[in-house]
């Protein structure tokens, strides 16, 4: 089993991820260069956070035509499991991998806090470890994370539950208080219909490990173990 | 042959021209501009009357030295779909001059 971290120029959280998943879980785990055209066998995909390409233009608009995005995204078509945080959610929904975009905050400001999240699905590859409804505790840091869909695209997602995650307090309860963004339903957190590809604004990367202020976030790379084991 | 010469001619001048347009990108009518909602309410403050909506947007000026075969509108709007304007959230005006 082997995890394949995709580095962008601008990429800053690729190394905190690489350290989770090498130090706390024990994985395999690999850089992969932008240019590349290779995924060196890859059994996950982790789009990092960061600024690829200085948030030119918009979020993740440059990176999405990058030569190992065609790769990307042939893999997430074949069901190949790939997670975007932060800035590497983003990418996913220019690159059309997750329906969406993401608006400037609704504040106008950068925020960067912990925040909690609602689990709304327990049963995606990403998932699997939390319990339903439960609330994690994992830092969000961006400008751009207020997450917007048409009315109808709203419906779609909500009917075939690709939520994932929303912002709640730390009783797990969706309130307008505890949305950092703006987000549309509070939403932090999408997979695609089939549930291979899902992308997320807060950091599991970050909340790993209980120094680091909470190791709520380890859930999501123990989740992706767990699956990638019984598969 | 006289015909000829005129047309190469023209074509010449086409080409040492530069042909710019401008690719005006906004966010769609509908969606949340908290950019512009931020400069409307700075205006309300300086006491600026009449201002029922600001609605922010970039523009993007693209020199071209050398004239798409498919025209110069197709190729601009091209771009603009494909990389300056996400289709989600924004629409795009163009403006060319030759």
């Amino acid at each position: 089993m082997k995890f394949g971290i995709v580095v962008f120029p601008g990429s800053n959280c690729d190394y905190d991820a690489y350290k989770v998943l090498q130090d706390v879980l024990h994985q395999k785990v690999e850089y992969l260069w932008h240019k590349e055209s290779s995924l060196r066998k890859s059994d996950c995909l982790i789009l990092p956070g960061g600024f690829s390409y200085g948030d030119y233009l918009r979020t993740g608009a440059i990176a999405r035509f990058s030569p190992i995005m065609k790769e990307v995204v042939k893999f997430a078509k074949k069901g190949g499991l790939v997670l975007g945080i932060c800035n590497g959610f983003q990418i996913l929904l220019e690159a059309g991998l997750l329906p969406g975009a993401m608006l400037q905050n609704g504040s106008l400001r950068f925020v960067c806090r912990p925040v909690h999240i609602k689990v709304e699905r327990n049963d995606l590859p990403f998932t699997r470890a939390c319990q339903m409804g439960e609330a994690l505790k994992i830092p969000v840091a961006h400008k751009e994370g207020n997450y917007y869909i048409e009315p109808d695209g709203l419906l779609e997602l909500e009917r075939e539950q690709q939520v994932a995650f929303r912002y709640s307090n730390n009783q797990g309860e969706v309130t307008s208080d505890s949305n950092p963004n703006g987000s549309l339903a509070n939403i932090a957190g999408i997979s695609n219909k089939k549930g291979n590809v899902l992308g997320l604004m807060p950091h599991p990367e970050r909340a790993s490990e209980s120094v680091l202020g909470s190791a709520d976030g380890r859930k999501i790379f123990q989740s992706i173990v767990m699956h990638l084991k019984e598969n | 042959m006289k015909k000829n010469r005129t047309s190469i001619k023209k074509k010449s001048v086409n080409f040492s021209k530069l042909t710019q347009a401008t690719v005006y990108v906004s966010l769609k009518n509908g969606v949340l501009d908290p950019q512009g909602l931020t400069i409307k309410r700075a205006l309300d403050e300086l006491g600026y009357k009449g201002i029922k909506e600001v609605r922010s947007g970039k523009f993007y000026q693209i020199k071209l030295d050398q004239l798409p075969r498919r025209g110069v509108k197709e190729f601009v709007k091209e771009i603009s779909d494909k990389l300056l304007a996400n289709p989600v959230i924004e629409k795009f005006e163009m403006e060319i001059e030759e």
